[in-house]
């Protein structure tokens, strides 16, 4: 929140508080909606409702967390954070089919 | 010798040392909830074909939950503006209420929880297995003995694999009803706790782990609210920092939880 420096207007705060509350609402409704349609499998739900979580992430970083408007070293953090996150879910991918020798699988 | 730099920023990295603090802990954080969530993979992409549970939550109940969260992230946020305009009564208010909404959401969870903990599935003698919530256990009930009767609301089926997706159309439209169970018919039973299987395990351990930080984020929010206002007194802007902290803290919580409903609840 580097808005700390800036003047703070209580009232314009709320406003934009009830918007980011309404894009939550309906981000939320999309999932829902899409993870009870009819003819698609779910390796597709799960891609359509992921990318709209991450939607819906977006908003509450950016503008509840004040990130679009974060120093330098604050996005410095999160690059490494990024990275460390990506090196994680890719094992975890890398070692989906790497079963020990001699074990039973399915 | 007072603290440096808990309200003007580092000349070095552009921030106060507490706001710098809590974006590396919540680096940290992204990690321990990345490693469960690859858990998570995991264990789906390694179930057997039709055994990965689906509607096995209230999709309901997880949506109030995701708004409460979202309109408690809102409450904090509007906490620190009324710190910024040194309005100390709005800040109460909307503390309060974010308490109150946490306090909300972790009754919802003990809810579900308690739900999962009277749901049984009972395999049968004939080869069978009855699934529901339990309604009534008789007084001499015991599986070792084999005496006694257990009563669910459920139904039950020929194979196990029918109570795994309850959103099919044949599960959406069976008819649930009473069942007697006598101990001696039974084979195996236990509840849907986290030994129940994969998915179960992982929707504790997740939930739990999220539950906990919500704890732990309500009981910083309680203490700032209920005993900040000597801090407030002898340094309003020290005050509204903290507030912040406390208050990103409560937003990464509230991230979490936007991956964690549709991961759980809606996939």
């Amino acid at each position: 929140m580097s808005e700390s420096e800036h003047k703070v207007d209580l009232n314009s705060y709320i406003r934009r508080c009830g918007l980011v509350l309404l894009a939550i609402v309906c981000t939320t409704s999309l999932m829902i909606y899409a993870s009870f349609l009819p003819h698609f499998g779910w390796p597709a739900k799960v891609t359509m409702i992921l990318a709209i979580a991450a939607v819906n992430a977006f908003v509450v970083a950016s503008f509840l967390m004040h990130l679009l408007s974060e120093k330098k070293m604050v996005f410095t953090v999160l690059a490494f954070t990024v990275c460390f996150f990506i090196g994680l879910m890719g094992l975890t991918l890398w070692a989906m089919q790497d079963f020990p020798t001699g074990t039973a699988t399915h | 010798m007072d603290i440096p730099y808990t309200v003007e920023n580092r000349p070095d990295t552009g921030i106060y040392n507490a706001k710098l603090g809590i974006w590396l802990f919540l680096a940290s954080e992204v990690m321990l909830f990345g490693g469960l969530f690859s858990a998570y993979i995991l264990l789906r992409v390694g179930a057997d074909p039709g055994m990965w549970p689906h509607g096995w939550l209230d999709v309901r109940l997880g949506t109030i939950n995701t708004l409460l969260l979202a309109l408690s992230a809102i409450t904090t946020l509007l906490a620190w503006a009324a710190c910024k305009v040194r309005d100390f009564g709005k800040f109460k208010f909307f503390h309060a209420c974010t308490i109150l909404l946490a306090l909300a959401f972790l009754g919802i969870k003990s809810y579900e929880y308690h739900d999962k903990w009277i749901h049984y599935e009972i395999q049968l003698a004939n080869g069978k297995f009855a699934d529901g919530h339990l309604v009534e256990k008789s007084a001499d009930f015991d599986l070792a003995k084999k005496t006694g009767t257990f009563t669910i609301h459920g139904r039950i089926v020929d194979n196990r694999k029918e109570l795994m997706d309850l959103r099919s159309p044949e599960a959406r439209s069976a008819k649930l009803e009473e069942h007697i169970i006598a101990a001696a018919d039974i084979k195996k039973m236990e509840n849907y706790g986290p030994k129940h299987n994969t998915f179960t395990a992982i929707y504790f351990t997740l939930t739990g782990l999220h539950a906990l930080h919500i704890l732990g984020g309500t009981l910083v929010i309680f203490y700032l609210w209920a005993f900040g206002g000597t801090l407030w007194q002898r340094d309003p802007e020290r005050f509204t920092n903290r507030i912040e902290v406390s208050g990103l803290f409560w937003h990464f919580v509230d991230l979490v939880w936007i991956f964690l409903f549709p991961v759980l609840y809606l996939t």
